[in-house]
């Protein structure tokens, strides 16, 4: 009796063109009004320690964005042989084989930036951003709609690690990307750098004042307290 | 002495939370109510505590180059040093399925209220972060290892209790709007992280 009830149940589910308007939502919605670290609050760990340069959150976002793509395309498509009791740590595991592949690559080509970011490659294993995504995603979708959801999710989470990185390295060191921005003849007259800026508490404090810019042109995600 | 050094130095000096934000996550979505708070904070300090000492052995014994010649001297120069993330993570996970167990089975009152954030402690930075920090800051014997673990965790602990009691409070504040719930506790966290950095230079 319950068999017959479960097969008919299944339906065959309509084929949809690759870019439809609900996948291209998966795409642009973490960038704003989902984003995951200031509306889902994931993955601020990494988010805040490695922005003091513009040059280290770019990489960092690079490496967090294959990771996230990688973990979720193979997430996705084993998920039918995943058993739930153990799902975290085959997810650790695919994830922390895919850090340890770019650790390698970034000591191998970029030995310096490796060196800066110390043990923040390290822990893009357990930045909550992947691991939610997986959890709240990868698992229960079919792999191009996941690949969509990894693809916006990092996305989102670059393009703030990148402005918050561009407001501290300017004001605290008068640089972008190394180079120097603010001209000479400012310090003669004598402007001086910030040099809070670049200790960990205003990464903090210029993530709070994104939150608030984005929170006051967008009135519905204000929260209740 | 050196150990009571290192001992303050990752309570107050390296906080966990306001030099390295590890463990944020859950750090700002457990901490709406103290009792939460603590309840995750003692966790993570047993956990942190657990943890750094074993993967403090795996590195010395098993995965730092030529820790292997224990077993034979022809192993001396084998370096896996590239597998400590999948090690430490192992490692951490079985003990955070542990603590689940325990605690489920002893204060289910409390397993309750934690829900959903026990199970990602084992995806918490702060507990991978103290193993990598171990790793990198070469510690001289497992004791210094341990009291790194235990200090971290009781830093951990602090900044936990302390937001979740401001956080409390603040809800009869007249905080702005788009401010209110997240964007407030950030600009909060900074302004602790600026008072734990007067912390800075202490030495005993």
């Amino acid at each position: 009796m319950s068999e017959t009830a479960e097969a008919t149940v299944v339906v065959k589910e309509p084929t949809e063109p690759l870019f439809s308007s609900k996948n291209k939502k998966l795409l642009s919605d973490p960038l704003n009004d989902d984003n995951p670290i200031t509306i889902q609050v994931l993955g601020i760990c990494s988010a805040l320690a490695i922005t003091v340069q513009v040059k280290q959150a770019v990489v960092m976002s690079l490496s967090v964005l294959v990771v996230m793509v990688g973990a979720s395309l193979i997430v996705s498509l084993l998920r039918n042989l995943i058993p739930s009791r153990v799902r975290i740590i085959v997810q650790l595991v695919i994830v922390a084989a895919l850090v340890i592949l770019v650790d390698q690559v970034l000591k191998a080509y970029m030995y310096e930036v490796s060196k800066q970011l110390s043990v923040f490659v390290g822990l893009i294993i357990t930045n909550c951003i992947i691991m939610g995504r997986l959890e709240a995603f990868a698992l229960a979708n079919k792999p191009w709609r996941s690949f969509l959801d990894a693809l916006g999710n990092a996305a989102g989470y670059g393009w703030i690690l990148i402005a918050v990185a561009v407001v501290r390295e300017l004001f605290g060191s008068g640089k972008l990307y190394g180079f120097q921005v603010i001209p000479e003849a400012f310090y003669d007259f004598g402007y001086y750098n910030n040099g809070l800026m670049i200790l960990p508490p205003m990464a903090l404090i210029t993530v709070g004042v994104i939150i608030w810019i984005q929170r006051s042109r967008n009135t519905k995600l204000i929260e209740e307290n | 002495m050196e150990y009571v050094n290192i001992f303050i130095k990752s309570i107050f000096i390296d906080n966990m939370i306001f030099a390295y934000f590890l463990g944020m996550c859950s750090y700002l979505a457990v901490s709406k109510t103290v009792k939460t708070g603590v309840g995750l904070g003692a966790a993570v300090i047993f956990v942190l505590g657990i943890t750094v000492p074993i993967n403090y052995l795996l590195e010395n014994y098993v995965l730092k180059e030529g820790a292997l010649a224990w077993l034979d001297p022809e192993f001396a120069d084998v370096d896996l040093s590239f597998l400590s993330f999948i090690m430490f993570i192992a490692v951490i996970a079985s003990m955070v399925q542990l603590v689940e167990m325990a605690v489920e089975k002893y204060a289910p009152a409390l397993y309750g209220a934690l829900g959903i954030f026990l199970p990602l402690i084992a995806v918490n930075c702060s507990i991978l972060g103290g193993s990598l920090f171990m790793q990198e800051r070469q510690y001289a014997n497992i004791a210094e290892a341990t009291v790194f673990g235990l200090g971290s965790g009781v830093g951990w602990f602090l900044a936990i209790v302390a937001i979740a009691a401001i956080r409390e409070k603040i809800r009869y504040s007249k905080v702005p709007a788009p401010l209110r719930g997240l964007g407030i506790t950030f600009i909060i966290t900074g302004l602790m992280g600026m008072a734990f950095m007067s912390f800075m230079g202490i030495e005993l």
